[in-house]
């Protein structure tokens, strides 16, 4: 492989030619861009999921698919937004920025980096290949509850060999980052000198190299209960099909901050560049996404309220889960308080940045709610429920994501995208995702159940108006491909300067390079570090 | 047209927020009619003011910020960045709301654990795709599943509006009925796969869980019919296994389980009689239409690659033994039948299968014959050691 | 890339690879820990899995327990399976034998167990059971039918509080997975 020789020359050349240079590259950059072109992919083949989802629900009665493949595509809907998209996006915005934020030439281990993202191609083809299977795609829910995942036909083993593949594609992600931030870094970058997004996504980095191997076991011990007769999960044997629940949420929880974390990185370098103003609380804002990830290790049956608990575990996690908004309220607080008296202007990334924190708060104030057992009786497993991670999953990360696609393309390409366009996008994505999801919140507490396909008649009227949210938000997306593919092809016109926005050289490192960001940056590490968001001491 | 003016109306009350006006717009939590939903509903509105307010100050300050604060009103950037002080009262003053809320939290919780001195226990099984309720203190004993009328609406293309459906999807067959202002002990657990049993008028659900047993108790004050839903994935049809619960005054209640006891008489009765091909096979379309029809489809045909075909299926012509096993012991996606229809119901589908469908095997099964291959389910002694 | 970051680099990698597999070890720990777990805790009702000793107990005899017992059968398995008693109103400290009644319902050979779950789950430490069918997978001759006793004991020490447990047994058939193997 070409990559090996590359390995002691690749300061010399730019990227190969033709199309193996995507295939064979070791570079961050183009890494980091095969993974931001996949996962913009998998959010449209997410999306499309879940557009067949909302338009089996327009109206009560079945029109469209039959109940069991109507579960496949909710199972098939979270598997490729949350493996194939959301994580992925994130991990190809920390290939980009992070050897350019930290003043690296290039990741730890480039190896590895490209191995790791073609097993992530891998997984998601062979998660994919399961809809052609007999019995069809995986229906028991993304979470894959037993006993009833062990009734999935033939596509059982391909979707947990596919979970493994995806987990290890994510942590040999989540590996080199942590080598990267560790031995990579300039001279003068300490840590509490690393701009926000670099540190979230290193305590990021750590979860995933937590939960992931929890997450493979809890899918092996699935396997070998069907085909090797354990009895992990299997009450008939001395199992306990709870005991999976446990393990899964051991996972799953971190696993959802894992989705948010990098998206409070996010939104920290954004906000303060259009507020002109230095990131409030930089070091709390750091002990407040550890403390995050901390106390999402001792939560996790809170997903759980209802199993059948003693009363002292359910009180204990009750307490435990509602301490998490005390360290998300300073997030929030500090956001608010870097936007207070600055000199804001509303570029499309700030515009995205102010709805998620917003937002972001709205899905945060359900998840307090949800957090109080005795409420969460009546929430759990109902619409309200997939109105709160859906808030804090779409008009966060996604936009965020979105979000830090407009703020870096200029850096990425060297040229401006059209800023009516994507205003054009924020405020369609902005209307449309409330029209989405907000009524789902009045649904669920009406007593909608979720993961069904059909429903009463007293629930049509706020569903059609979720459908028609949803048939906003689906199509709104596709100006954003247009344009990603506009400002690749020379944007404006107008030429970007090195800093792009207004001061951000001061905030960060990235923007003290040229625009577009040459092949290869960093090669001798920076002298001086920009410390107007960070510690300054 | 219609939908256009649902849509039009939807929005003008969506803007106006009249949303609670009218119950197809229900905005906030069913409040319920026991105690313990009550105290949930009253804490649930708690916790929501509460996140109102912080809301408009969050929203409130940041919105101030974004009209006053911009480069474009010529406002210039102040430059601190940090302030211990403030940082450590938006620490505090969220952790003494948080505590007002545990607080009413934990009491409620101790409410809900307080099962003990139940006046009744019922046991609740969770079957793919219907409930069974076994009454532990006189023996009443029976299957619930989605009623005929939901059943065939929501099949595809059904060309049946659900709107005509009197509480579709939330109706079922025979429905539990308890008694009101009395406490009752829910036992929960499931034959299958983990089911999650709610009525959100009762104010909890509970999940069911093969090979394990949960409890949860009620007290309902008011007389009335109550609807819920499985809220656990289960499957297929987890949609479609609704769960009805009639509070009934005690001496109706009384006068209802009379009439259980004498019901269940007959059907004995019934399974012990002869009964013709005929009259079998027109029992038998109506047990197919109810459980075989949305997978194996209304004509028999199947759903190719994913259902089997019944028409002229070699299984169905082949030896009524082998037929009737997997109908009762079930395989893969195929459930097991075996205890969810009575004897009756389940020889009159398996001779209508051989004889309609556009098979003509010819033979039929008399009930006996299947009551003395069916499991006898748990008979209860009602006398206990009083 | 200077052999010197490589050292560090591979160092590192080696830390973090030991973290992964600790972990994954640690998912399959779970499976132990949370049997431990749920014997401190009582989650889920699990009783004993071997015969409690037979101790001698203080029988107090103003206090009464009821104590109920529920009987399934897991899905369709072919077993009739009945408690000889619903409920018995015992004293906390004395022994008791309840039958229960089981019967293979096939022409074939059978082996079956018994899972036996009670709630209030605190409760279930306090329930001592000294013979129970619970303890080990049964087998069934055709068509056999077994009266199964089982000798238990309420600990005195059961906190005041409860007042009625539930006792309940749910037998799976196992005979498929005892034949492969």
């Amino acid at each position: 492989m070409s990559a090996v020789t590359a390995e002691h020359d690749h300061h010399d050349h730019g990227p190969a030619k033709g199309l193996l240079r995507w295939v064979v590259t070791t570079n961050h950059k183009d890494i980091g861009t095969l993974y931001l072109v996949f996962s913009l992919a998998m959010f449209f083949v997410g999306g499309t999921m879940a557009l067949i989802i909302r338009s089996e629900l327009f109206e009560p009665g079945m029109q469209f698919v039959n109940p069991q493949f109507f579960n496949s595509m909710t199972t098939m809907h979270a598997l490729v937004m949350v493996f194939g998209a959301v994580m992925p996006a994130f991990v190809g915005l920390a290939n980009w920025m992070i050897p350019m934020m930290i003043g690296a030439p290039d990741m730890a281990l480039p190896r590895m980096n490209n191995m790791s993202f073609w097993m992530l191609v891998a997984g998601i083809l062979l998660l994919a290949s399961t809809f052609f299977m007999e019995g069809g795609a995986p229906a028991a829910g993304w979470t894959m509850y037993p006993p009833l995942v062990l009734q999935t036909g033939n596509a059982l083993p391909f979707a947990i060999f596919s979970v493994h593949l995806l987990g290890i594609s994510s942590i040999m992600g989540a590996i080199n980052i942590i080598a990267t931030i560790f031995n990579m870094r300039a001279p003068a970058m300490s840590l509490m000198k690393m701009p926000l997004f670099v540190w979230t996504w290193l305590i990021t980095a750590f979860l995933l190299v937590a939960i992931m191997p929890v997450f493979a076991g809890a899918v092996t011990m699935l396997l070998t209960d069907r085909f090797f007769d354990t009895s992990f999960f299997d009450a008939a044997g001395g199992g306990d099909p709870v005991l999976y629940q446990h393990i899964f949420w051991f996972f799953g929880h971190p696993e959802v901050y894992v989705m948010i974390l990098p998206t409070f990185g996010v939104a920290s370098q954004i906000i303060p560049v259009f507020a002109r103003k230095p990131l409030f609380g930089y070091s709390s804002m750091v002990f407040a996404t550890a403390a995050i990830a901390f106390l999402s290790f001792i939560v996790w049956a809170h997903h759980m309220f209802t199993v059948g608990m003693p009363m002292a575990g359910e009180l204990y996690f009750m307490y435990a889960t509602m301490l998490i908004a005390i360290p998300t309220g300073v997030k929030i607080f500090n956001w608010t308080a870097t936007m207070w008296k600055g000199a804001m202007t509303f570029e499309a990334p700030m515009l995205f940045s102010i709805a998620f924190v917003v937002l972001f708060t709205m899905g945060g104030f359900t998840g307090l709610m949800m957090a109080l057992a005795p409420l969460d009786f009546q929430y759990h497993d109902t619409y309200f429920i997939v109105a709160h991670f859906h808030y804090t999953l779409v008009p966060a990360s996604v936009f965020m994501i979105m979000a830090a696609g407009y703020f870096w393309l200029p850096k990425w390409t060297g040229n401006m995208y059209d800023e009516k366009l994507a205003k054009l996008h924020f405020w369609l994505s902005a209307i449309s995702v409330n029209i989405l999801f907000f009524p789902q919140h009045f649904l669920g507490l009406a007593g909608m159940p979720r993961r069904i396909p059909d429903y009463a008649v007293q629930f049509a009227d706020w569903n059609m108006i979720s459908s028609i949210g949803a048939f906003i938000y689906g199509p709104s997306q596709l100006i954003f491909v247009y344009i990603v593919y506009k400002t690749i092809k020379g944007g404006t016109g107008e030429k970007v300067t090195d800093e792009v926005w207004e001061g951000a050289k001061e905030h960060s490192l990235e923007w003290t390079l040229p625009s577009p960001a040459p092949y290869h940056t960093f090669s001798t590490p920076p002298k001086e570090v920009p410390t107007l968001s960070t510690s300054r001491s | 047209m219609k939908k256009t003016k649902q849509l039009f109306a939807a929005l003008t009350l969506m803007l106006s927020g009249l949303g609670s006006a009218h119950a197809d717009y229900a905005i906030s939590l069913v409040k319920g009619v026991t105690g313990l939903s009550n105290d949930i509903y009253d804490l649930h509105m708690w916790v929501f003011w509460i996140c109102v307010v912080i809301g408009i100050g969050v929203f409130g300050t940041m919105f101030y910020s974004i009209y006053y604060h911009r480069k474009s009103m010529g406002h210039e950037a102040e430059q601190f960045h940090e302030s211990t002080k403030v940082e450590i009262i938006w620490t505090i003053i969220p952790t003494l709301i948080l505590v007002a809320m545990a607080i009413p939290a934990t009491k409620l919780m101790l409410e809900v654990d307080d099962i003990q001195e139940s006046e009744m226990s019922i046991k609740v099984t969770g079957w793919q795709w219907k409930w069974e309720y076994e009454y532990l203190d006189n023996g009443i004993h029976f299957f619930s599943s989605l009623d005929e009328a939901s059943n065939r609406a929501r099949q595809i293309d059904s060309g049946i509006d659900p709107r005509s459906v009197p509480h579709y999807l939330l109706n079922v067959d025979k429905p539990l009925v308890i008694p009101v202002d009395t406490k009752i002990r829910f036992l929960f657990t499931a034959a299958d796969v983990i089911h999650s049993w709610w009525v959100p008028d009762l104010g909890w659900k509970k999940d069911t869980v093969p090979g394990f047993i949960n409890e949860a108790w009620t007290l309902v004050d008011k007389a009335g019919t109550y609807r819920g839903q499985c809220t656990e994935l289960c499957g297929k049809d987890h949609g479609f296994m609704p769960i009805v619960v009639i509070a009934m005054e005690k001496e109706d209640y009384a006068i209802w389980v009379q009439e259980q006891k004498t019901l269940a008489d007959a059907e004995k009765n019934a399974a012990d009689k002869e009964w013709t091909a005929e009259d079998l096979i027109a029992k038998g379309e109506t047990v197919y239409a109810n459980n075989c029809s949305s997978c194996h489809m209304a004509d028999g045909a199947g759903v190719p690659g994913t259902f089997p075909a019944i028409t002229e299926s070699p299984l169905v012509s082949g030896e009524m033994e082998a037929q009737v096993d997997l109908m009762m012991n079930g395989k893969g996606m195929m459930p097991a039948f075996g205890q969810m229809l009575s004897a009756v119901d389940f020889a009159a589908v398996s001779t209508f299968i051989r004889n309609g469908l556009g098979n003509e095997v010819g033979d039929s099964i008399q009930p006996s014959e299947i009551k003395s291959l069916q499991t006898a389910l748990p008979k209860k002694e009602s006398d206990d050691d009083e | 890339m200077s052999d010197d970051l490589g050292q560090k680099n591979a160092k590192l990698v080696r830390k973090l690879v030991f973290i992964v597999l600790g972990m994954f070890g640690f998912g399959y720990a779970l499976v132990p820990l949370y049997d431990v777990f749920c014997d401190i805790t009582g989650l889920n009702g699990k009783t004993a899995s071997e015969a409690a000793t037979d101790v001698k107990y203080e029988v107090d005899l103003n206090r009464k327990i009821t104590i109920e017992f529920v009987t399934s059968v897991n899905g369709v398995a072919p077993i009739e399976f009945r408690g000889e008693k619903n409920k018995l109103n015992i004293h906390p400290g004395q022994y008791y034998s309840v039958n229960f009644y089981a019967e293979n319902k096939t022409d074939k050979k059978m082996t079956a167990r018994a899972i036996p779950s009670v709630t209030p789950g605190l409760a279930a430490e306090y329930l001592k059971k000294t013979e129970c069918f619970c303890f080990s997978e049964q087998t069934f001759e055709p068509h056999e039918s077994k009266l199964m006793p089982v000798r238990f004991v309420i600990d005195p020490e059961l906190p005041a509080r409860y007042k009625t447990i539930t006792l309940a047994y749910t037998f799976f058939d196992n005979t498929e997975k005892s034949v492969k193997k």
